[in-house]
């Protein structure tokens, strides 16, 4: 699919999410397994790019003790429960990737 | 409703919308900044901010379009990204249901996860309700102009940084500044961990469909648990 037409797409598929109950209020209700399987979305989808995210150096994988990524992945992931700021956990985490590319190679 | 009452309502939106931009406009520079060292150009990373107009799933959207996912797995993960919408869009329909169409069709545009936030508690404290919308559209239109102009500085940004830094590694990292914080119990810890195994278990599926499936299990995992301790 051409990358325009997909972000089109996109964009209305969010704008359509937006507008359902707006625009068809008390004509549907939300069922509450719906609600409950909502707070899981964000933790599921985004842990789904982060993992593959980490062993995938450039297209390829490398599952070695010497990925980079992977130990400067570990150390953002407790910035991030430590401190809970996006900025330091990237900041952190960039850092620790360029220190251990030296010293990993 | 006299103008005054508008004028006043639309400014407090602007007004209580402010502080959440220190947060909103680092992540829209950063956004920008990934787009573009992701293969979007210019013009269609700027774009996606008015287009799609919701940060995890432009974010999300930007990488698998980067990494030639096919257009059917974007629009797939896009919306299990912002189904959540449909939970505001529920909150603030009564609110808005007096209103004439264009309004709902401006308003509905404008509902971010930013702007419901101050938006919904405004709705729900005391007062004169008959002029809320401006407070909704004050709210929504200065997150709209400042996500649309961080991602303009972010694109001028990522347009000046090498190739040869390891930029690609920022997304996952941005992820895990995300993901992190909010898991606050063994439900939302084992959904995470499902996924994020399942995701790399199954990440030679091919157009990346193992991202969708890897989070629908792991969706599923997380109620399970949820449900077991009840």
């Amino acid at each position: 699919m051409n990358p325009w037409l997909t972000m089109l797409l996109a964009g209305l598929l969010t704008y359509g999410i937006r507008l359902s109950f707006i625009a068809l209020l008390g004509r549907i209700t939300v069922p509450d397994w719906f609600r409950r399987a909502l707070r899981f979305v964000p933790a599921a989808v985004l842990s789904a790019i982060i993992v593959p995210g980490l062993f995938d150096r450039g297209g390829t994988m490398d599952f070695s003790a010497r990925n980079p990524q992977l130990w400067a992945g570990i150390l953002a992931v407790a910035v991030a429960w430590r401190t809970k700021s996006v900025l330091l956990t990237i900041a952190g985490g960039m850092v620790a990737l360029l220190a251990l590319q030296l010293i990993l190679g | 409703m006299s103008a005054t009452s508008r004028r006043q309502e639309f400014l407090s939106g602007v007004r209580d919308e402010s502080p959440i931009l220190l947060g909103v406009v680092p992540f829209g520079m950063i956004f920008g900044a990934l787009a573009i060292t992701s293969g979007l150009s210019t013009l269609a990373a700027q774009a996606m901010s008015s287009v799609v107009f919701a940060g995890s799933a432009q974010f999300i959207a930007a990488q698998l379009l980067g990494a030639d996912a096919s257009g059917i797995v974007i629009l797939m993960v896009v919306f299990v990204v912002n189904l959540r919408h449909l939970l505001y869009s529920a909150s603030v329909a009564p609110h808005v249901a007096h209103l004439r169409p264009g309004w709902k069709l401006a308003l509905a545009y404008l509902l971010t996860d930013e702007a419901y936030a101050v938006t919904i508690s405004h709705y729900n404290s005391v007062g004169d309700a008959r002029a809320r919308h401006w407070y909704f559209l004050g709210a929504g239109l200065t997150l709209w102009s400042s996500w649309q102009l961080s991602t303009a500085v972010g694109i001028f940004i990522g347009a000046q940084i090498p190739r040869s830094w390891p930029l690609g590694f920022v997304l996952p990292i941005t992820f895990i500044a995300l993901v992190v914080p909010g898991l606050k119990d063994g439900a939302s810890v084992a959904a995470a961990v499902i996924a994020g195994v399942l995701g790399l278990a199954a990440g030679g599926l091919p157009y990346k469909t193992g991202i969708l499936v890897a989070a629908l299990v792991g969706i599923v995992i997380g109620m399970l648990v949820e449900g077991r301790k009840r």
